[in-house]
């Protein structure tokens, strides 16, 4: 069994960003901030509603996770969180999302992505060199200076535990690595632009166990400086890594709770066959 | 007992795979033969004058096809300006912004144009530079063969790119970056070999083309300086070349024609090779 090393993530992530989450100065520090505030959210390919009616608040500094079967509308959802499903021809969204308080349609889309990062299911690291898929998101959006590159490409592998693996091969192909840090080389690229969220969906799903231990330890660690959304198809995953939990069933949220009561004492009927496996 | 049945299905199985090994055995063959007897007579007959020399006027020994060779690149290079980035960017409109009824129309007839023969482009090249101008020219030469290229480069340009997976575009995207941005720098880079390979493979299939320089260069027996005038090229030599009754321009036309298949077999196996080095790189 992998026994995750903690003492590297703990130096390596930026004073600055430790236990800052966004405040509302009318709150005490202790109350969740929402970060992300759905409201009646209704999402169509075509004639067919994948998403029926949504509410829910995500909340800052949290690991919310979305469960529930293939198709049941998980990743859709996840993906209209950053404007990723605008891409997707016929498709269509009433209802509103807020960030920070602000519509995401009220602002540019290739801001709301920078602030709300995204990893995909299959690891998709760029034909470049390691550096250069690191510093892809700085450069497009004119976050680093030449000064500055090299330092926040080496900050962003660390946050994503893979600055001692690679260090000394920056100029190889991203394709030279293994599935695993290919994976977690695309989460250092998503936190190269410093997102605020971070969109997860089925990370570990083409990963052994090492590597999903990994990429787990690094969801603990990235909840100081970020909010996490993960979609995964393996439950333990979600008990393991999340604040809250939120199961999905044709397009419905049936329920969003605490993961503890989520797991342990469900309100619904079908929450509960579905995670003790007498689903369908 | 024997079979029947099993009997027949050897007896058939020989039957194909003999018929077939020896249809296989009749196409490699007529390459095998034409490259042959193309070396043999080609390598028999090129001498370095053919690399430094003008042709000699008929009856005198000697001489080369310097002018054809430099203006067959005179050609290719005036036909890649024109054919290439129109064919590119064709290409790249119908991968990653084409809709639906426009693309298809527009798939549809660059296959037309790529199935229209040959001497019909040099026709049209008449018809828009060599009627207006009143006279031949390496310009209408190199517009033939740029319209000749640019069915292929708009299709290979189309199916590298389309080739391209699109978690790349959806990783670029989700990071900030532009549709355009991310076609630019991401996209494109990824096809990159496949792309360059495609116009090689184009260059070397006009490289070849007799038909439409016909009435557009016509052909020149001395230098051609600018772009204005008549040129010679390499195909045409070889047609003016081969159909003459003397016996030592034959032995020219044999010469040229094994330098041409060694620059566009040359070419082909470099294509290949990038090609298949992308491959193994991308995975």
């Amino acid at each position: 069994m992998m026994v995750p090393t903690r003492q590297h993530f703990e130096l390596n992530i930026p004073s600055s960003r430790v236990n800052t989450p966004p405040m509302d100065a009318t709150k005490p520090p202790s109350a969740a901030v929402r970060k992300l505030s759905v409201s009646n959210l209704n999402f169509y390919y075509g004639d067919f509603q994948a998403l029926q009616n949504i509410s829910m608040e995500i909340l800052a500094n949290q690991v919310t996770a979305f469960i529930g079967p293939s198709g049941c509308g998980k990743s859709t959802f996840l993906r209209t969180l950053n404007r990723m499903n605008e891409n997707v021809r016929g498709s269509r969204m009433e209802g509103r999302i807020l960030l920070d308080g602000v519509d995401i349609l009220n602002q540019e889309v290739a801001y709301v992505r920078r602030r709300v990062g995204m990893v995909f299911q299959k690891s998709n690291p760029f034909p470049k060199s390691i550096f250069e898929n690191v510093a892809y998101g700085l450069r497009i959006n004119g976050l680093a200076t030449r000064a500055t590159l090299h330092e926040k490409v080496e900050n962003s592998l660390r946050r994503a535990a893979l600055w001692d693996e690679v260090k000394d091969k920056l100029n190889q192909s991203a394709y030279s690595l293994s599935g695993g840090q290919q994976q977690r080389l695309c989460i250092a690229r998503a936190l190269a632009v410093d997102p605020e969220v971070l969109l997860l969906d089925e990370p570990c799903s083409a990963l052994d166990p090492i590597a999903t231990a990994k990429i787990e330890d690094l969801i603990f660690q990235l909840k100081s400086s970020c909010t996490l959304v993960i979609v995964t198809h393996n439950m333990q995953q979600a008990a393991r890594v999340a604040d809250n939990t939120g199961f999905f069933l044709l397009g419905h949220l049936i329920e969003f709770d605490n993961t503890a009561v989520i797991f342990k004492n469900p309100a619904k009927k079908e929450t509960e066959d579905y995670v003790t496996g007498r689903f369908g | 007992m024997v079979n029947l049945h099993t009997l027949r299905r050897k007896t058939v199985n020989i039957v194909m795979l003999t018929i077939t090994g020896l249809c296989t055995l009749f196409a490699a063959g007529t390459l095998v033969y034409i490259l042959g007897y193309l070396f043999v007579h080609g390598a028999t007959s090129l001498t370095w004058d053919f690399f430094t020399k003008l042709p000699t006027p008929v009856g005198e020994p000697g001489g080369g096809m310097a002018n054809a060779i430099v203006g067959s690149g005179k050609l290719l290079l005036l036909a890649s300006l024109f054919g290439i980035p129109i064919g590119f960017l064709g290409g790249v409109y119908l991968a990653e912004f084409g809709g639906s009824t426009f693309s298809f129309v527009v798939r549809y007839v660059t296959d037309l144009l790529n199935g229209v023969p040959s001497i019909v482009i040099g026709i049209f090249a008449y018809t828009m530079v060599v009627l207006p101008q009143k006279h031949f020219s390496t310009l209408a030469g190199g517009l033939a063969l740029g319209v000749m290229m640019i069915p292929i480069a708009v299709r290979s340009t189309e199916e590298f790119l389309r080739a391209v997976p699109n978690s790349l575009r959806e990783g670029a995207m989700a990071l900030g970056a532009s549709k355009a941005r991310s076609i630019l720098t991401v996209v494109i880079p990824a096809a990159k070999n496949g792309i360059m390979t495609g116009i090689m493979l184009n260059l070397a299939r006009v490289a070849g083309e007799t038909a439409p320089l016909l009435f557009t260069s016509f052909g020149n027996r001395y230098w051609s300086s600018g772009w204005e005038q008549p040129i010679s090229a390499l195909p045409v030599m070889i047609f003016t070349y081969a159909i003459a009754p003397y016996e030592d321009w034959h032995k020219q036309a044999w010469a040229a024609g094994f330098v041409l298949l060694t620059l566009v077999l040359t070419v082909n196996i470099i294509a290949r090779a990038v090609l298949s080095k992308g491959r193994h790189v991308a995975r």
